[in-house]
């Protein structure tokens, strides 16, 4: 009994925080999307026609798909970037180790805006990086693809994203007792088979806490897209964006982000699992 | 069967201060060890004493600071760990994880390469040796203390290792299966012969497996020799004190002749045997006498042994420790066998006694030059 009731203590708050936070929004969202209108007497005629809708429109389906793979690439690009770091960090970076984490994390302080304006000044016609690329001479012209595309969504997230993954990577590789290591060169394991069989898979909960970390919000990412990616580079974010605000479309918007909430649970259910020591096995 | 197969010439570790006010730490200091292959070699020795640095010496895990580590014969500083035909079973296991017993073992298989059929056959011969053959799909963390240091070794063996280096692999086991364990440790390396360097701070379990026993002491390797040897003819005061108990008597030499000197003790002087230590008239020596060579009897003042008076009396099943304070100034401990008949055995606190022992049994083993206070311990 009064371990059940310390429970409920500890619990509560957070579990109604979370129920009328996200739980109740989502509830109400789940109604909106049958709604036939976002004002009116169309508010209170409840039909299936949005649902229909979304079905028979192709370019959300395709804007969704390339979504999840911009999110899938972010994540995985972000993987490869980050663990290296980390890498360094917990093996090589010896008394370094403290100031080179804080120096990873300090960018993080600032406002997530000013971050992406200043990749605005790098990427565009007159920033750095044409800038730079003209006077080496490696291109003729200012390069205008740079900004207000794909890429440059691609570019400034894998900015943002790279010190989060890289700090589970890092706890991952930290809690590795480095007798492991001394026992496979032991038994005749060179440095870099070592590092596949046991170094990764051991961190491999970490890599897996960081891809999903970079995976999922950018999946529904919209800020980024609109202040570096133009049209060209919007995303599935962006257009749920359009139907609440500018379409006023809100049982539609409500069915598109429902459609990617469908999409992410899978990839949520994969992340539980990888966080259990399942993963960790041959 | 003279083949060495590990070899340290003068090697010295040395750790580098970690802060700018730190010292060096000095975790090896000039150490020559010749191991024959076939070899149960011990190192023993307290906490901190530099066991584990000059294992991890030989494995390659750290490259002395100078000196040179010899495997059958060649120079290996150059060698990295995973080319030297050493294996090692840690003193936490450090069993991977992720890896299941059998998958474990097979490690340093599969890492050469050895081909699936032969390697599943070699492991399951290393298990059952080690006789864990039904846990084989087992994750370590489900395996006991005793089962882990059993796959431990099991993953070592299977390599047919030149040299197997042994850190302490009994220090986390109870007292009835390290013995236990100990006595199969033995007879394996006997069976198998393989060079087995090993390390552990628990005298009494270097005495019972070693064939030699390097004893150190602030990474210094302070002796080298048999069990009996270091028993009966310690080299000093700390091997003495290490290995088995020991009485420490201060003297005054008044005497040397051929093969034995005269010591006097208080006011007493007793003829001593004479062996590698030589002393010179006036000079101040340590005696050691181990307690169970000791003996009491009645105080009689014209018969050699050292008159004293019974501080206390500690019975301890098969024998009886008399802690005796010598008339001239230093401490006795006498064990003496409780066996029917014993004379002393209602002697009490406060008794006046006399303590002797045989000629043979005394050693002289410290002798300052310059005829100072010798401190003892
Ligand atoms: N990596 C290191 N850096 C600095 N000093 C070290 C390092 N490893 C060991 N030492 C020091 O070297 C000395 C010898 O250590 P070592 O581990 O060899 O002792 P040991 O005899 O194995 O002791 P124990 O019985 O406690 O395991 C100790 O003073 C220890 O603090
Ligand atoms: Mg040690």
């Amino acid at each position: 009994m009064e371990k059940q009731n310390r429970l409920a203590v500890l619990l509560g708050p957070p579990g109604l925080y979370l129920l009328i936070l996200f739980l109740l929004p989502l509830g109400i969202m789940a109604v909106f999307s049958f709604r036939a209108g976002t004002i009116g007497d169309a508010r209170f005629i409840y039909t299936l026609d949005n649902y229909r809708e979304f079905l028979t429109k192709t370019s959300f389906h395709r804007l969704l798909l390339i979504s999840a793979r911009i999110a899938l690439t972010i994540a995985s690009l972000s993987v490869i970037l980050a663990y290296p770091l980390a890498y360094y960090l917990t093996f090589r970076a010896g008394s370094r180790r403290v100031i080179l984490l804080t120096m990873l994390i300090v960018p993080t302080w600032t406002s997530y805006l000013l971050r992406i304006f200043a990749w605005k000044l790098i990427l565009g016609s007159t920033g750095l990086l044409n800038t730079f690329l003209l006077w080496i001479g490696a291109i003729e012209q200012a390069n205008p693809i740079l900004l207000y595309s794909r890429n440059a969504v691609v570019i400034t997230l894998l900015y943002v994203w790279v010190p989060f993954v890289a700090l589970p990577i890092f706890a991952a590789l930290e809690r590795i007792d480095p007798s492991l290591l001394e026992a496979a060169a032991d038994l005749g394991s060179r440095p870099w088979e070592t590092f596949l069989r046991i170094t990764l898979p051991l961190s491999l909960p970490g890599v897996m806490a960081g891809f999903f970390f970079a995976l999922i919000p950018t999946l529904g990412e919209y800020v980024t897209p609109l202040l570096v990616g133009g049209g060209q580079g919007a995303m599935y974010g962006n257009l749920i964006q359009d139907q609440f605000v500018r379409a006023l479309n809100w049982p539609m918007g409500s069915v598109m982000s429902l459609a990617m909430l469908v999409l992410a649970i899978p990839l949520l259910f994969l992340f539980t699992k990888a966080g259990g020591s399942d993963l960790v096995e041959f | 069967m003279t083949e060495l197969t590990v070899e340290l010439r003068n090697v010295s570790k040395i750790y580098p201060a970690r802060r700018s006010s730190g010292k060096d730490v000095v975790a090896v200091r000039e150490v020559s060890l010749d191991i024959p292959s076939g070899e149960f070699f011990t190192l023993l020795g307290p906490s901190g004493c530099g066991k584990t640095t000059t294992l991890r010496l030989i494995a390659g895990f750290e490259q002395p600071t100078s000196g040179e580590v010899y495997l059958q014969g060649k120079a290996v500083s150059k060698i990295p760990t995973y080319k030297r035909p050493v294996n090692t079973v840690f003193q936490n296991y450090a069993l991977f994880p992720h890896m299941t017993v059998a998958k474990n073992v097979g490690f340093g298989l599969t890492v050469k390469r050895v081909p699936k059929a032969e390697r599943e056959r070699r492991v399951m011969e290393a298990l059952e040796l080690v006789q864990l053959p039904d846990l084989a799909n087992r994750k370590p963390s489900q395996l006991s203390g005793g089962q882990q240091q059993r796959v431990a070794l099991a993953r070592a063996l299977v390599n047919r290792p030149t040299v197997l280096l042994l850190d302490e692999p009994l220090g986390a086991l109870d007292l009835k299966l390290r013995k236990a364990m100990q006595l199969e440790l033995k007879q394996l390396q006997e069976r198998l012969g393989i060079t087995f360097v090993y390390v552990t701070h628990d005298q009494e379990e270097a005495l019972t497996m070693s064939d030699r026993i390097a004893v150190m002491n602030y990474g210094e390797a302070l002796q080298v020799g048999d069990p009996m040897t270091l028993y009966e003819k310690p080299a000093n005061s700390f091997v003495a004190d290490f290995i088995g108990e020991s009485n420490f008597v201060r003297g005054t030499v008044k005497q040397v002749d051929d093969d034995e000197a005269q010591i006097a003790i208080g006011r007493k002087v007793i003829a001593v045997r004479l062996e590698e230590e030589r002393p010179s008239p006036n000079q101040n020596v340590l005696l050691t006498i181990r307690p169970e060579k000791l003996w009491l009897s009645e105080p009689d003042e014209q018969a050699d042994g050292l008159p004293g008076v019974v501080e206390e009396v500690v019975y301890i099943g098969t024998s009886t420790r008399y802690i005796v304070a010598l008339e001239a100034g230093d401490e006795i401990v006498v064990r003496l066998q409780n066996r029917p008949g014993t004379k002393m055995a209602g002697l009490g606190r406060g008794a006046p006694v006399k303590v002797s022992w045989r000629f043979e049994d005394a050693r002289i083993i410290e002798a300052d030059g310059r005829g100072e206070e010798l401190v003892i311990g």
